[in-house]
């Protein structure tokens, strides 16, 4: 019988390696993700076989209790509420894994008398590893849904306290693995281990989330990982492995896409912003800046052949996705060239603004990735950003002394003519003023984007 | 367990991150979120452990933490699932 269910083991992991090779293209994504659950499916009937499973009340109540719970979250979520919603999700694995290792340790202490050390190493890991996505992505998740303050929170001796705290469970945990039998030991690395959850996460700002929420996707896989070296399951490792890589994957591309290094963005960073941005703040007023009415705006369109639209996250907050599409449907009609440019860390996590466009049946294969499009900017007749901001702005590419310098940004000021679309002349998340908005080409376009575009849409229609 | 079949254990890790590694780099970034919310169900894998424990015959504390752990698994697995399936739904070329 444990022949057969670790060969449907093995079955089950080589259909998540097949499920997440499909993801690669957009074609066979959604097969792909079917047959990862098909691997979910088996590896759960064949536990379900496991000699250890001899009563089944308290596993249908937990199965039907999640399964309810899950779908209703899974059907119910707005599209834009979707970086919160996989913030959540990774939150229950995470707490799962840790829960997991507890339970197995109550099992393997009354089975045998006392813990081998490779096991009790493995459980202290999966505790910490666990509790901290748990509560972080709690964090994450109210940072997200804004019931947790969304700004980059300091306090006090914050460094000194998060080591000190981790040195401490560390501690513990080398006190448990020498005396499996001291049980306040795993009491306390928990304890410390979900405090540390919340102060890791705290401190980092809402648009530096799309880090945050692949850093704990990745802790959510490795405490998978963890749990499975408790118990002694191949599967487990391999799964929390594929998820843990991924995880990594995304975070190296997010802080890429903004210059900063991960610890530049978990200790809650850009801490030269508040300075830099008060003095550019200052000569703001000097400064002109050119603003255009839907009319004028309509005309600048229908004159262009080839518009590019640069989404960010204010168009998530106005719900503008459906306007744009319809904008870019009343263009092309024209025969106007329309694409999309987005990126890498527009919106809350990543891929966020390629999800919000799907939705509103954009095409995948007009929206273009910052290095395929952002060559082509001097061909654009007219750049339209809509609810970006520090992703465009110019002095990241020359201005030195600006905190963003040296990220990567769209390039859309090499365009004829930049139109913008913002409620007013609000910093970006950098707290830095945008140049861009003041340059000879640049049209302001001011209001809510949902309405603006709305208008923009009647005024082309009406040409 | 002794230290060598720890190590069988690490070996594995190490190749299945590798392989991650290969696989998820060729994922384009239209579909970072439903590779986000895919992988995140399959970090739901726990579950399997979750059934261990709360399918144990004697009513313990070890069974009382499986309920639980196999509650937010579940969570995880069905809401991570359903939700790429939708959003990969979406996903079309015209």
């Amino acid at each position: 019988m444990q022949i057969v269910s670790y060969l449907i083991y093995l079955i089950a992991s080589v259909l998540f390696i097949f499920g997440i090779k499909k993801l690669g293209s957009p074609k066979t994504a959604r097969q792909g993700n079917m047959l990862s659950s098909l691997g979910m499916f088996l590896a759960v009937v064949v536990t379900l076989l496991d000699q250890r499973v001899l009563t089944f009340e308290y596993i249908i109540i937990g199965i039907v209790v999640g399964s309810a719970i899950g779908s209703v979250m899974a059907l119910k979520v707005p599209m834009t509420g979707m970086p919160q919603m996989v913030g959540l999700l990774n939150g229950f694995g995470g707490g799962a894994s840790a829960l997991v290792a507890f339970a197995e340790f109550y099992h393997l202490s009354d089975v045998h008398s006392a813990l081998d050390i490779p096991t009790s190493v493995t459980v202290v890991l999966s505790i910490i590893i666990g509790s901290v996505t748990f509560t972080g992505s709690l964090i994450a998740f109210g940072k997200l849904q804004e019931i947790v303050t969304g700004k980059v929170v300091k306090y006090p001796l914050q460094n000194p306290i998060n080591v000190l705290l981790f040195l401490v469970s560390v501690a513990a945990g080398v006190f448990f693995v020498i005396d499996p039998a001291q049980i306040d030991m795993l009491f306390l690395i928990a304890g410390i281990s979900l405090v540390l959850g919340v102060l890791l996460v705290l401190p980092i700002g809402g648009a530096d989330m799309p880090v945050a929420i692949s850093l704990l996707n990745s802790y959510s896989g490795i405490a998978a990982s963890m749990t499975g070296f408790v118990l002694n399951n191949n599967m487990l490792i391999i799964a929390g492995a594929l998820v843990g890589a991924s995880g990594i994957i995304l975070t190296i591309i997010m802080c890429k896409g903004m210059n900063r290094s991960l610890m530049n963005v978990v200790l809650g960073g850009w801490e030269t912003a508040g300075g830099t941005g008060a003095a550019a703040g200052g000569d703001k007023a000097q400064k002109p800046v050119k603003s255009v009415d839907p009319e004028e705006a309509a005309m600048l369109f229908d004159s262009a052949q080839n518009v590019v639209i640069v989404p960010g996250y204010g168009m998530a907050v106005a719900q503008a996705q459906h306007a744009v599409r319809e904008l870019a449907n009343v263009l092309e009609k024209k025969g106007i060239n329309v694409r999309f440019a987005i990126h890498p860390v527009a919106g809350r996590m990543p891929g966020h603004m390629n999800v919000l466009l799907a939705e509103a049946q954009v095409s995948y294969d007009k929206l273009y990735a910052l290095e395929d499009i952002n060559d082509d900017f001097n061909n654009v007749d007219v750049a339209f950003i809509v609810g970006a901001n520090d992703v465009v702005n110019p002095a990241a590419r020359h201005d030195k002394n600006s905190p963003i310098y040296g990220m990567p940004i769209l390039n859309v000021d090499y365009s004829k003519t930049v139109v913008v679309n913002k409620r007013s002349l609000n910093v970006g998340y950098a707290g830095i003023d945008n140049e861009l908005f003041y340059g000879d080409n640049t049209l302001m376009y001011f209001g809510d984007a949902k309405d603006a575009i709305t208008k923009l849409v009647n005024e082309i229609k009406g040409l | 367990m002794e230290i060598l079949d720890l190590l069988m254990l690490v070996y594995v890790f190490v190749l299945a991150i590798f392989v991650g590694f290969e696989l998820i780099t060729k994922v384009p970034p239209t579909l970072h979120t439903p590779l986000m919310s895919g992988s995140n169900a399959i970090s739901g894998i726990t579950i399997v452990g979750a059934l261990l424990s709360a399918g144990a015959e004697e009513f313990t504390l070890s069974t009382i933490l499986g309920l639980a752990a196999l509650i937010f698994a579940t969570i995880n697995v069905v809401g991570g699932y359903l939700v790429t399936d939708r959003m990969l739904k979406m996903f079309k070329k015209k």
